[in-house]
């Protein structure tokens, strides 16, 4: 094969690894082409892009996974090349040989090793002829005897899907009796997600390590190894921290898994970035679990040990280059640690959130690597994973790394959606972790919501930063007399007050002004004084320096815009994150539901009743209609309720000011005692 | 711009003994202050509490604009006399919506909100410091009318309540009303002369006669909501604009109307970020000598109040006892006129004649910081002429049309008060700092010159003249004068606007400032400037 030099590289993926990609592309002097979701539009990979190709529609299956339609954008671009990244097309084989068809280049293995991959099945058979440890296992179709299979597989064991990944259409059987619930559910989520609802049964190693090889193939017959990662930190048998080198890895070790990972890419005539994953025992046992042929999404922690860039290995080989020297040759340099931030909430069981992010910023250099698929502004849709942002650390030991790591994730400036920051912060800082106890029970022992609550702030200081931080916008904002000191009385009366709401609980800040520089000025929170001395050093609009018994501490103020609802406020700072909401200073009355009597506008003929006595109503609902001075005049429900009195009839004549109806709402119906 | 530079020294044993003096008057100031707050006592707050109402601080500090600044007025009224310190009415200066506004709220803890006649006068001086300054008015009314005992002081002036309520309006300054509770018989022609009125549902009464007084006339039975409710006002007589369903309500709908009232000030703006003094404004407290008797220097305390300590001396040779020259004051520019050495000589009233006069025809607010014991006396002087440079002088005050603002520092005596714009020559507003003295002479020197004058005419009549009953006269004299003069008694006559602690001096004087450039802020012109 001959050396073809790729011109124009369409990406047929979306968010982080489509900007990932594109970054080398542009390196390499390669134009790009991105594809795009309707709420995708915003993103930044659809401008980092050289040309984008609206894909309408927002599901999957209308979008990133049209073959025809990405194709069709190649063919209008002119694009020679596809990345398809991974998830969607990346191992979908089809795709491959359509690309093929269509004389574009697929950036991935030869279509016949997805192939023979897609069946987890198949590729387990074929590596254990190839003398790859495997796990016992069985098929699954209509005519299994599900008992005998179970039995021969043996208790636990697990049921997965055939053409899958990522944790879906996966179940864990424990006993024989769950077995039969278990493959039809796992069945059914299949077919939803792949499109194929084959499924079958794996022995299930209980709290195992995940560990996986990185190899690279190229179409001149050679495959190498690039050391393993170790991605046992889990949840729902998603990763969210995965590392390289293993903890659990020594160097005999490293060599055998490498041995068995280049044996597994040579036997299935491997080319192109390929992850050989296995589970490892607690006695240092592996065993294959299958072969994904794409770009993993913990690719980065691979390219930080070994210095590599592995988009530009996968694109030298699809242009036919050997694999170079400092691939075959590749070394081990340090340790990096991978942290996945999801917009989750964790406590409520990972359940994916959604919203706008005002602002999202990670701070990236000394050892940190970013690749994130969002920018401040960009809107987090239900259609997709969760998945925000990648953040890699690396380090001359694994302490390092993680610690670098746990910095980065305290400063990043998260607004707006909710993500599992905490989460990634309490494991990245708890000993078993740090002792490189980690495998996948991780995350049973320790419960996910109590590690989360480890990184969160203090909210009642927090209240008062944001109260604070208030004060000054006010001052910076006032149209007169901006220069006075902020709330002066010559006769003081009653200290400054606002409220905010962090997860359902109210606090209220109270807080008196020095006005000079360097005096304690009193803040409290609820009425208890912050400390015993307080200094607001410095409070602007967006940062507020203050001083509590000696400790001086410096925190980020982001207000949000008063949308529907009431503001939100964020307040970053050494001790952690939070998200409040300021208390309106009034309640406007025409939000609260009002009820009472409905009275005649005018006076008139009573045409029609709409309603019946009795009945229950909603705001806006028409009840009476009446005719006056050639016109029709409507009397709505004020407000949901009930329509507790009907005092006018079709055809009666009232006058202006006549009570016609009454609706009663559970507030109205009990006027205050005066 | 020349800098003032200090020669205070902050280390001296002078300046800690005046700090102590200072803080002493302080603690007193406090005290009143917090009598003031207290009101009717707790009970009577409570009660109201119970009610599920705010109290009169409550509601204004609900109505300002969250971190602005609010200056209270007339905050002494009624010290000294049988009504409780404040006259049961709050009024002061502050921004609602944006907008520098006069605040007025009755204290209804106080034998419910009634009009005593030094309320009358706040009250008064409050509308007059609307008026001349161009500041809509908000009034929080709850009020039970007039004080019944008092009603002979209180009924003839009163109705110059209403006549000024409607004469703003007139003008083309906004009023509004908010009622949260009585309103009744002269007290309803609030809402009704106000431009915008909101009541208070279930809360506010606001009616001529009242049931037992409509029984009286007519023999009909009625009840109060009837009569002058919320409802009824919002529904039916439109007195009412705004139907409020609570006291928050009340407030929130008055800050919506302030914030659509469309309004413009019509002075300059301040110059943007003023520099702020190089001294410490807290060192005012230092610097002013415990004894009234020993002079200071003003250029002191204009170091510790003015933008950047920079001033720009006018005349500096020249009647040396008065310091004149410009400045600004929180961007705002301002010529001062200050005593330096107490005493007005023919130099002096000349000097400050041109400085008034050059201020006019540059449209320059002017600043009086007052510490005289008045125009010189003496044989020498009056032959120099020193009625004639006085009397230049005060026809000069008397007819600048830029804002005066005045502060008596230390003392205020005699003509000396006239021609440093005092109270009868209407500056826009009038402070005092706590040990401030003001009379038309000092206590020794008035029971001194009756004791000559008693001498003289004993010699005369050829009776024995007593110097017992002299020396316990003249004792009792310059105590009752001493008294008189304190500046709480003057600022319980609602003879200025207010006590003020020396260190709030530059922001009680900037808030004036900016209250004072709502109004067009223009100088008197016609002749030239007058070389004296």
């Amino acid at each position: 094969m001959t050396a073809v030099p790729i011109q124009k590289l369409l990406i047929a993926n979306r968010g982080e690894i489509a900007s990932r990609v594109m970054r080398t592309a542009h390196r390499l002097g390669i134009s790009t082409v991105a594809v795009y979701s309707d709420p995708d539009a915003g993103l930044p990979f659809v401008a980092q892009a050289d040309e984008a190709v609206r894909l309408p529609g927002a599901a999957p299956a209308d979008t990133y996974l049209r073959g025809d339609l990405i194709l069709a954008a190649a063919a209008i671009t002119g694009a020679d090349a596809i990345h398809p990244g991974y998830g969607f097309l990346s191992e979908n084989a089809g795709f491959a040989r359509d690309c093929a068809a269509a004389g574009v280049v697929f950036v991935g293995p030869p279509a016949d090793a997805i192939a023979a991959m897609g069946s987890k099945l198949a590729a387990k058979a074929l590596m254990e002829s190839a003398g790859v440890p495997v796990l016992p296992g069985a098929t699954v179709d209509d005519s299994t005897d599900l008992d005998q299979a179970g039995a021969r597989v043996g208790f636990p064991l697990l049921v997965k899907a055939a053409f899958g990944g990522g944790g879906r259409g996966m179940r864990l059987v424990r006993e024989p009796g769950g077995l039969a619930e278990a493959v039809a559910a796992a069945s059914r989520e299949a077919q939803a997600a792949f499109g194929d609802g084959t499924v079958f049964l794996e022995r299930f190693v209980t709290d195992p390590r995940h560990v996986e090889v990185q190899i690279l193939g190229d179409t001149h017959g050679t495959v190498v190894h690039l050391f393993e990662r170790e991605c046992s930190i889990q949840r729902r048998y998603q990763k969210i921290i995965e590392e390289s080198p293993s903890p659990a890895v020594d160097d005999a070790l490293r060599a055998a898994l490498g041995e068995a990972a280049v044996a597994a890419g040579k036997v299935i005539g491997y080319a192109g970035a390929g992850t050989v994953e296995f589970v490892l025992d607690d006695a240092g046992r592996f065993y294959f679990l299958e072969v994904n042929t794409r770009l993993q999404v913990e690719h980065p922690v691979t390219e930080l040990v070994t210095g590599l860039d592995l988009v530009q290995a996968q694109l030298g080989v699809a242009e036919g280059e050997p694999l170079p020297t400092e691939i075959t040759d590749a070394t081990l340099t340090g340790h990096a640690i991978e942290a996945r931030l999801y917009a989750e909430d964790v406590p409520a069981g990972f359940l994916p959130c959604t919203g706008t992010l005002h602002r999202f910023t990670i701070p990236a250099g000394d050892g940190i690597r970013v690749d994130a698929g969002y920018a401040d502004g960009s809107a987090v849709s239900p259609h997709y994973d969760a998945m925000l942002a990648k953040v890699i650390a690396h380090g001359r030991t694994r302490a390092q790394a993680a610690r670098r790591l746990a910095r980065a994730l305290a400063r990043a400036r998260l607004h707006g959606v909710t993500t599992n920051r905490g989460l990634l912060l309490g494991v990245l800082r708890e000993p078993e972790f740090l002792a490189g106890c980690t495998d996948t029970g991780y995350l049973t022992r320790h419960d996910p919501a109590g590690l989360s609550r480890a990184a969160l702030g203090d909210p009642a200081v927090h209240a008062a930063v944001a109260a604070l931080a208030r004060q000054a916008a006010h001052r910076a904002e006032a149209p007169v007399l901006a220069t006075l000191p902020s709330g002066w009385r010559n006769v003081a009366s009653a200290p400054n007050r606002v409220s905010y709401r962090v997860d359902g609980r109210d606090y209220e800040v109270t807080y008196r002004l020095s006005g000079r520089a360097g005096e304690a000025s009193d803040v409290e929170v609820d009425g208890q004084p912050l400390g015993s001395r307080v200094v607001v050093v410095r409070a602007a609009a967006d940062a507020v320096d203050l001083e509590v018994d000696g400790l001086r501490r410096v925190y980020s103020v982001h207000r949000g815009a008063a949308g529907a609802g009431p503001a939100p406020v964020w307040v970053d700072g050494p001790d952690g994150a939070t998200t409040l909401t300021e208390l309106p200073r009034f309640a406007d009355p025409s939000a609260v539901p009002r009820g009472g009597s409905l009275l005649a506008p005018m006076p008139g003929l009573v045409v029609r009743v709409l309603a019946e006595a009795g009945a229950a109503v909603t705001a806006g609902q028409p009840l009476v209609v009446l005719e006056a001075m050639k016109m029709e005049h409507t009397v709505t429900a004020p407000s949901d309720g009930v329509l507790a009195e009907l005092r006018a009839s079709a055809g009666e004549q009232v006058d202006a000011g006549q009570v016609l109806a009454v609706v009663e709402t559970p507030d109205s119906a009990a006027p205050e005692e005066t | 711009m020349p800098v003032l530079t200090s020669s205070l020294d902050t280390a001296s044993e002078t300046f800690r003994a005046n700090r102590q003096a200072q803080l002493a008057l302080l603690g007193q100031l406090r005290e009143q202050l917090d009598l003031a707050i207290a009101g009717g006592g707790e009970r009577y707050q409570q009660r109201h509490r119970d009610r599920g109402k705010l109290l009169a601080r409550e509601r204004i500090e609900l109505l300002l604009d969250p971190d602005s600044p609010f200056l209270e007025l007339s905050t002494l009224a009624a010290y000294g006399t049988q009504f409780t310190v404040g006259a049961s009415l709050v009024t002061g200066i502050g921004v609602v919506s944006g907008v520098e506004c006069v605040i007025t709220a009755n204290d209804p803890t106080v034998r419910g909100g009634s009009v005593n006649p030094y309320s009358l006068r706040k009250s008064l001086r409050a509308g007059e410091i609307a008026r001349t300054n161009r500041l809509p008015m908000v009034h929080l009314v709850e009020s039970g009318g007039a004080d019944l005992p008092t009603q002979a002081d209180i009924f003839v002036p009163g109705g110059r309540s209403f006549h000024d309520l409607t004469e703003l309006s007139a003008l083309g300054i906004p009023t509004v009303a908010l009622v949260f509770g009585n309103s009744t018989a002269g007290g309803a022609y609030i809402p009704g002369l106000c431009d915008y009125s909101v009541m208070v549902d279930r809360r506010a009464k606001v009616f001529l006669g009242g049931p037992p007084l409509v029984k009286m006339a007519t023999g009909e039975e009625s009840d109060d909501e009837t009569l002058g409710g919320a409802d009824m006002h919002s529904r039916v007589s439109g007195l009412s604009d705004y139907f409020a369903v609570d006291e928050p309500d009340a407030i929130r709908i008055g800050r919506a109307i302030m914030a659509r009232i469309n309004w413009h000030k019509l002075g300059p703006p301040p110059r943007p970020r003023p520099a702020a003094p190089r001294y410490d404004p807290g060192e005012i407290l230092g610097l002013v000598p415990a004894d009234a008797k020993v002079p200071f220097d003003p250029r002191e305390v204009l170091a510790r109040v003015v933008d950047g300590s920079q001033f720009d001396e006018y005349k500096p040779l020249y009647g040396s006892s008065l310091v004149t020259g410009w400045a600004e004051l929180h961007g705002y520019p301002v010529g001062v006129i200050a005593n330096h050495r107490g005493v007005l000589f023919s130099e002096e009233s000349k000097k400050a004649t041109e400085f008034i006069l050059l201020a006019n025809q540059s449209d320059t607010p002017l600043i009086f910081l007052q510490n005289t014991t008045g125009y010189m006396v003496g044989a020498s002087y009056e032959q120099g002429g020193i009625i004639k440079d006085g009397a230049k002088m005060i026809n000069a005050v008397t007819n600048s049309t830029v804002p005066h603002l005045t502060l008596n520092m230390a003392a205020s005596f005699g003509a000396g008060n006239y021609g440093m714009s005092g109270r009868a020559f209407d500056p826009r507003f009038v402070f005092a700092w706590p040990g401030a003295k003001l009379a038309v002479m000092g206590g020794a020197q008035l029971a001194g010159v009756l004791s000559i004058v008693d001498r003289a005419s004993a010699a005369a009549k050829g009776r024995e003249f007593d110097e017992e009953a002299d020396r316990a006269r003249t004792t009792m004299i310059e105590a009752g004068i001493e008294a008189e003069a304190h500046a709480f008694a003057v600022s319980g006559r609602v003879y200025d606007d207010g006590v003020v602690d020396p260190r709030d001096t530059r922001t009680v004087l900037g808030l004036a400032l900016s209250a004072a450039h709502s109004n067009t802020v223009e100088g008197r012109r016609g002749f030239g400037v007058f070389r004296m």
